[in-house]
């Protein structure tokens, strides 16, 4: 039953991967931007829910919480300082200075705290259960869990608000969604708070999880998630959830089988291969351009 | 009701509108006819705040409502059926619906409204659940048009509803526009299919590479002979 508990731990990974991706691929889809710095915001949900469990003596919930309100704020002053006087700019002006915002970001936290990497206090308790001859720890069934309702609430939030359906509206053609009254700019500040809330999600379970984190830890993940949102299809929520999965499992069976160095080249080699032979990704549509 | 005056509108250095003035009255159907690349289309862009006019005044109901932003000229209730339809093909046509109510709040008026529109356009009732993508062009027209009454507008601008329709359909059209505007929403129709727009219109403009070059009743229009000869197949 090893092979069970691999899957258990991949589904554990992938869906840090998926909540990641959902921020990339929520941004993607309305203003066609690749936020590189959404990593990064990770990283920040990360440090947040640090704070709040070790200096403030919160629980998993109250710090999980905190971390995804802060990182929603953090969210929409980044698309406001820096993305939204570039949105009439040429792609890769915004792409560079989503580049930039990430260095910032990631010096920012190492000049105040230093770059040494904190261990993440054990909030959770961490039994383990037995399932099908299998050890599957409690931590995992709970990150499992908590990830499973922010997605459902997020299919909830796109598909029955009203700020939902303008976030739809937007992403598919801003110009008609304005000529319904829709207020374009609030909508992709929205869309930044929940895909910045999602990843500062991920940061703490992150860190429940593995237990170390550091300022660049953002770095790679944050790449990872990205892959994944490629895989699914940039710009489809579904996608973006089964990419995140996918992309955990691959790495998870790829260290199983004894070629746990080439871990991360996993990841890599799935985004060539996903880019040579279905650019549009699993659920991606083939998108012609608006004549 | 709608009152523009001496407007110009710039794409970068193209000249798009040049000191172009009109005028729109309460109850009326008035229709701008001119060839593609006109101008046609960027008036009405203006006019709902999608463009920003560099000089010039745009009254409506005595309100300045040049450079406002597009959701407030939709609150105030100015309605845009844009070009080519813009339905948002990845949602159903009762989303759609809903998103023509979207700065509305009162949930039991909306609902009634939407009933409203399924009467005037039986096809769409049919097609509720089905994504807008999958619709006919002239369905799309239909749900463009049920879209922009879904605002409760007072004013309603039409940019080419006639566009690649088969010619029952663009008649079909036209008494629903007539019947729109019987029940007293005033309409600003842009169209290439003169003959039409003119046949159901009360007042007509017609303009040429971004300036008015002619206006008139209606039937003035029809009966002249640079009209006829330029737009009507020159009989």
């Amino acid at each position: 039953m090893e092979w069970l508990q691999q899957l258990v731990n991949g589904i554990s990974l992938g869906s840090i991967y998926a909540l990641i991706a959902l921020g990339y691929t929520m941004v993607y889809g309305i203003i066609k931007l690749i936020n590189f710095a959404h990593g990064d915001v990770f990283m920040l949900g990360a440090f947040i829910g640090f704070y709040a469990i070790a200096r403030w003596d919160l629980g998993f919930f109250p710090a999980l919480i905190i971390a995804m309100l802060l990182c929603a704020i953090i969210g929409v002053i980044i698309e406001r300082v820096a993305y939204k006087r570039l949105r009439n700019a040429t792609r890769i002006a915004a792409l560079i200075t989503a580049i930039g915002v990430s260095l910032l970001i990631e010096n920012t936290v190492i000049y105040f705290r230093g770059a040494s990497p904190e261990a993440y206090p054990e909030v959770l308790s961490n039994k383990s259960i037995s399932i099908f001859g299998a050890n599957i720890s409690s931590q995992s069934i709970m990150i499992l869990g908590v990830t499973i309702v922010l997605m459902i609430l997020l299919q909830f939030i796109v598909h029955k608000t009203k700020i939902g359906k303008a976030m739809r509206a937007v992403s598919h053609d801003p110009d008609a969604a304005r000529l319904m009254g829709i207020n374009v700019d609030n909508t992709i500040s929205a869309t930044f708070a929940i895909g910045s809330a999602l990843a500062g999600a991920a940061g703490v379970i992150f860190g429940v999880y593995y237990t170390r984190i550091d300022p660049l830890m953002g770095v790679l993940p944050g790449l990872k998630a990205f892959v994944a949102a490629v895989l699914g299809g940039i710009g489809s929520i579904p996608g973006a959830m089964v990419g995140g999965l996918v992309l955990g499992v691959v790495e998870t069976v790829v260290s199983a089988l004894g070629y746990s160095l080439w871990r991360d080249a996993a990841a890599f080699v799935i985004l060539i291969l996903i880019l040579i032979l279905k650019p549009s990704g699993i659920f991606g549509k083939n998108t012609r351009e608006k004549v | 009701m709608l009152q523009v005056n001496n407007i110009d509108v710039f794409y970068g250095n193209i000249h798009a509108l040049k000191d172009i003035s009109l005028e729109v009255n309460e109850g009326e159907i008035v229709t701008l006819i001119g060839a593609n690349g006109a101008g046609k289309s960027t008036l009405l862009k203006t006019i709902s705040g999608l463009l920003k006019p560099k000089h010039g005044h745009i009254l409506y109901l005595t309100q300045q409502i040049a450079g406002k932003p597009a959701q407030g000229i939709v609150k105030s209730g100015i309605s845009h059926v844009p070009e080519g339809r813009r339905v948002f093909s990845n949602m159903s046509v009762e989303e759609n619906l809903e998103l023509g109510a979207y700065l509305r709040n009162d949930r039991e008026q909306i609902k009634k409204d939407i009933q409203q529109v399924y009467e005037l356009f039986p096809r769409l009732d049919e097609r509720r659940k089905q994504l807008s993508g999958t619709l006919s062009g002239g369905e799309q027209q239909m749900l463009a048009m049920g879209r922009a009454l879904m605002a409760k507008p007072k004013l309603l601008l039409l940019d080419e509803p006639s566009m690649g329709l088969a010619p029952l359909i663009v008649k079909q059209i036209f008494e629903i526009i007539q019947m729109v505007n019987q029940q007293g929403t005033t309409v600003l129709l842009v169209e290439q299919n003169a003959n039409m727009a003119l046949s159901v219109a009360d007042r007509a403009y017609v303009i040429e590479t971004g300036k008015i070059v002619l206006s008139g009743t209606a039937k003035e229009l029809q009966e002249s002979e640079e009209v006829k000869a330029a737009y009507l197949g020159g009989l």
